[in-house]
């Protein structure tokens, strides 16, 4: 009974309780790589909704007109008059919508899609029509992800109950599970009732996992709820929350709970009991109920996330990465995100069909004859673009011993100007520290000067210099800006002297070494970057170090505000031009 | 196309300033509106979606798309104005609009357009209104009020700021009056809001996850509860939500007869002083949001525990921004406060 499930045993039950209650349940994150056992799942999913159940998928960079509904173009050129196309969420009501490369989903869009699965409904006000139509659906995103830096948005993550991650598996452990059906399941569903210790326990349990949102014990209970139905119950027992708890709010954590961690114990059995029905068990406590939960979720906590979390020690530092914030528009460059009206001219450039559409509804008032489209200047569209040429700046900060005896405060407060300058110029803020034996990503790049301050004033200083570790970790991070088209700058603010090897052990000479090497690695990537040396007096070893990576050196005791802003101003510019070559 | 009911306002546990923000702008619509920025899950734009269930219903012209107001000869569209020569204006009671913004409308159903059905069927050229004509004498709601697209934000701005909308596209030439409250909400993770929308807002209130458990229960219990049975759920609140709609409405009212001593509007000077805001707005918004909360709680007269308690959002966002400081905007006013009224 109590053996322990297989991830794919898992993934396959997180299927089958999305598939009861799609809309109920938000959705699933799944994380993998394109391949068979992503399929398998996916095919699983489908075969367990009932047949004809809509199935969409929504690509990404989907436009508006499609994803909420808009003007059918050739219907209405057909017809003569304006004809509303649905969009893809309204077609998916009472179904599924996948999301692929849910990683590159942008703020924008997934605004959007909460506020369809907040109110049930897509409401569209576009090229003159208003729609409504409801829209329940849940969402499957598929995350392609590779580093912590590329993640769905959290506005979307939030209201998906199940985080499923099934790159480790591979596609032998995924066989395809029976048919089941959910009829019965489904039925039962409204009818389930869930007791108030069920509810304590639950909101207990996020909260002692350091879970903000309210939203996830609220899809806890409805997990609960839709596996009680599962097992045919009229009733939540103890058995759903546990089972919700793991699903739901483990994989969410971002602390520990306050007591010594619950050993990941086998969690309680989840085979579905016959349907003879063996008596449920009386409800426990909530409070004894809330530590199977504890236990429970810590069975689904990803081993290197607990590690993590012992290491930062408490809340507020492993939040998921929010990856948003204004885009930068640009007349003529970038990736088209849309039209809006406007005169062809200083380059600017027709979005054809959004002309032809805003042209449509007139062709037969204006006269058109068949084969032929009457245009006039207000029907013209431009394309909007979002600029690729964002800056992107890595601050890469030495919290070692030395450093926090020579001025870590000092640092900080250069760090906090500079970014006070790129909150002025919109630029994304990242934010490396290194001390010890590891560099660790505080802050993956954002635009939200609130949370760079929040990460940096956190930083605790001491330790030994793992220089190296701290470059391949920029330059990483610096490759990854690079991917999503964005023009990375790197500020290393040290003083200079690396005396941890990459392999975490000390011994100057060779982290020296190690950490020259690292340097010319950045060159070679024609990473501009900067390096500002803390020590009190200038040393030959930051100087070297910069020469090593290619980048400018300035010694803090002669940097005021001014000079700091501008240098990092100027080495922008020319990573700008570095970048349009 | 039913969609869901809206959430009982007052079922929200809690969020005892995002919801004294939103009251004080209902009651006094003048304030300019509340800006609700924060959390994940914090039922803000719930409390926003609530707020129209609230509203006492106003008098409107019959058949009019502006709205307007029968009784109010200065700010009648052009139709009502023609009309209004001809005798008073036939009006009929309506609830307040609260419009929605969505995220990714298009310019034309904001503004308005050459309504194509009439021009097709009878040739006519007559204006479609768009969202702002609705949304005159009501409120405009704008959900992650950060992620709206930049030229309608300057679209906006303009309207809000002459409280009319003119049209000028497709052969039309129109105006007519826009005048409404915004309401917006956001994610500040999401990223920041450009200064001159921030100043549109009369009150900004920043909202958190309640980290104390019987209240996030309680959240929960009520929140599950109305998903299963929302008929049901809105019944039991009825009660409730009648008693705080004839509390705003009884507000209205007497909100002209609340006296603003000479002491308050010094203090609200010196406070607005005191923390460096531009211009003349803040004090202005701090008198007028103290004045509504105390019609709203019975009160004669505008006291320092009024003034006190809606400083922080009707400030807050009006600092001058300064990202080298670590104290937060709350913060800073609470600290003003603190110094210039004592303890």
């Amino acid at each position: 009974m109590a053996e322990v499930p297989s991830p794919w045993g898992d993934a396959v039950l997180a299927a089958t309780l999305l598939a009861i209650d799609p809309a109920g349940a938000g959705g699933a994150c799944l994380h993998a790589l394109p391949g068979p056992v992503r399929d398998r799942w996916l095919e699983a999913l489908r075969a367990l909704l009932p047949p004809g159940t809509p199935w969409r998928r929504v690509p990404a960079g989907i436009a508006d007109g499609r994803l909420l509904g808009g003007l059918d173009l050739a219907a209405t050129l057909r017809a003569g008059r304006p004809v509303a196309e649905r969009g893809l969420l309204a077609e998916a009501d009472g179904g599924i919508i996948l999301l692929a490369m849910a990683e590159r989903l942008g703020p924008g869009t997934a605004a959007r899609l909460a506020a369809v699965q907040d109110t049930g409904r897509v409401a569209a006000e576009r090229d003159g029509l208003a729609l409504r139509a409801d829209a329940r659906l849940g969402v499957v995103a598929l995350d392609e992800g590779i580093g912590p830096e590329e993640a769905p948005p959290a506005a979307l993550l939030d209201r998906l109950a199940f985080r499923l991650d099934l790159t480790p598996l591979r596609a032998g452990e995924a066989p395809l599970p029976p048919v089941q059906d959910l009829a019965a399941a489904r039925a039962l569903l409204p009818a389930v009732t869930a007791g108030a210790d069920v509810l304590e326990a639950l909101c207990g349990t996020a909260l002692a996992l350091g879970i903000g949102s309210l939203r996830a014990p609220l899809l806890a209970l409805r997990v609960a709820r839709a596996a009680a139905a599962l097992a045919g119950r009229a009733a939540v027992t103890e058995v759903e929350p546990a089972l919700a708890a793991r699903r739901v709010l483990g994989p969410r954590a971002t602390q520990l709970p306050a007591a010594e961690p619950p050993e990941p114990e086998p969690p309680p059995p989840e085979d579905q009991p016959p349907p003879e029905d063996t008596p449920p068990p009386p409800p426990p406590e909530a409070e004894a109920l809330q530590d199977i939960l504890l236990a429970a979720a810590a069975a689904s906590m990803p081993a290197g996330l607990l590690n993590q979390l012992r290491l930062a020690g408490g809340p507020g530092r492993a939040s998921a990465p929010g990856k948003a914030g204004q885009q930068k528009q640009s007349p003529k460059r970038g990736r088209p995100i849309g039209s809006r009206a406007g005169a062809l001219r200083g380059g600017s450039r027709l979005a054809l069909v959004e002309t032809l559409r805003a042209a449509a509804p007139w062709q037969r008032l204006r006269g058109a004859t068949s084969g032929r489209l009457a245009i006039r200047p207000e029907d013209l569209r431009i394309l909007r673009f979002r600029e690729k040429s964002e800056t992107a700046t890595i601050f890469v900060v030495d919290a070692s011993g030395s450093a926090a005896l020579n001025r870590l405060a000092e640092a900080k407060g250069a760090v906090e100007l500079l970014l006070a300058d790129c909150y002025i110029r919109r630029d994304k803020v990242a934010l490396i520290a290194f001390r010890g034996t590891t560099a660790e990503l505080l802050l993956p790049p954002t635009n939200s000067l609130v949370r760079a301050k929040r990460s940096l004033a956190g930083l605790p200083g001491g330790g030994g210099t793992p220089m190296a570790a701290a470059l391949d970790q920029a330059l990483l991070l610096a490759e990854a800006i690079r991917r999503r088209g964005q023009t990375p700058l790197v500020v290393l603010l040290t003083d200079g002297r690396a005396n941890v090897a990459r392999d975490g052990k000390g011994g100057r000479p060779r982290a020296e070494a190690e950490a020259h090497e690292a340097a010319r690695a950045c060159r070679a990537a024609r990473l501009t970057g900067l390096l500002v040396d803390t020590s009190p007096r200038p040393q030959e070893a930051g100087r070297r170090l910069a020469a090593e990576m290619g980048a400018r050196y300035l010694p803090l005791p002669m940097a005021d505000a001014a000079t700091l802003s501008q240098a990092v101003r100027s080495t922008g510019s020319q990573a700008m031009r570095g970048a349009g070559r | 196309m039913s969609g869901r009911p809206a959430f009982p306002f007052s079922a929200i546990v809690g969020q005892d300033e995002m919801k004294l923000a939103i009251l004080v702008a209902a009651v006094d619509p003048g304030i300019g509106g509340v800006l609700v920025f924060g959390d994940r899950g914090t039922g803000k734009s719930t409390a926003v979606r609530a707020l129209a269930a609230l509203l006492p219903e106003i008098p409107v012209v019959d058949g009019c798309p502006y709205r307007c107001d029968p009784s109010d000869d200065r700010m009648l569209c052009p139709d009502c104005r023609s009309r209004r020569a001809g005798g008073p204006l036939p009006g009929h009671l309506s609830p307040v609009a609260v419009v929605d913004l969505p995220l990714g409308a298009t310019e034309d159903r904001v503004v308005g357009a050459l309504d194509i059905q009439r021009a097709l069927a009878h040739g006519e050229k007559a204006f479609e209104p768009g969202l702002l004509a609705r949304a005159n004498r009501g409120f405009l709601y704008i959900d992650e009020a950060n992620l709206l697209e930049d030229h309608l934000v300057d679209l906006l701005l303009d309207v809000a700021a002459s409280g009319e909308n003119v049209v000028e596209r497709e052969g039309l030439s129109i105006r007519h009056p826009a005048r409404f409250v915004l309401v917006g909400s956001g994610n500040p993770e999401e990223g920041e809001l450009r200064p001159q929308l921030l100043d549109r807002f009369g009150l900004s209130v920043e909202v958190a996850t309640p980290q104390d458990l019987p209240s996030r229960i309680e959240v929960i219990r009520r929140r599950d509860r109305f998903d299963r049975d929302p008929a049901g759920f809105l019944a039991a609140w009825s009660d409730a939500e009648a008693m705080l709609r004839s509390r705003i409405l009884a507000a209205r009212a007497r909100l002209g007869a609340i006296e603003v001593p000479e002491a308050a509007l010094e203090r609200a000077a010196r406070l607005c002083m005191a923390l460096g805001t531009d211009g003349l707005r803040g004090e202005l918004t701090l008198i007028r949001a103290a004045r509504a909360l105390t019609a709203f709680e019975g009160g004669d007269a505008v006291d320092d525990a009024a003034l006190r308690r809606v400083a922080p959002p009707a400030l807050r966002h009006r600092l001058r921004r300064n990202p080298l400081d670590e104290a937060v905007s709350t913060t800073r006013v609470e600290r003003a406060v603190q110094e210039l009224f004592g303890v």
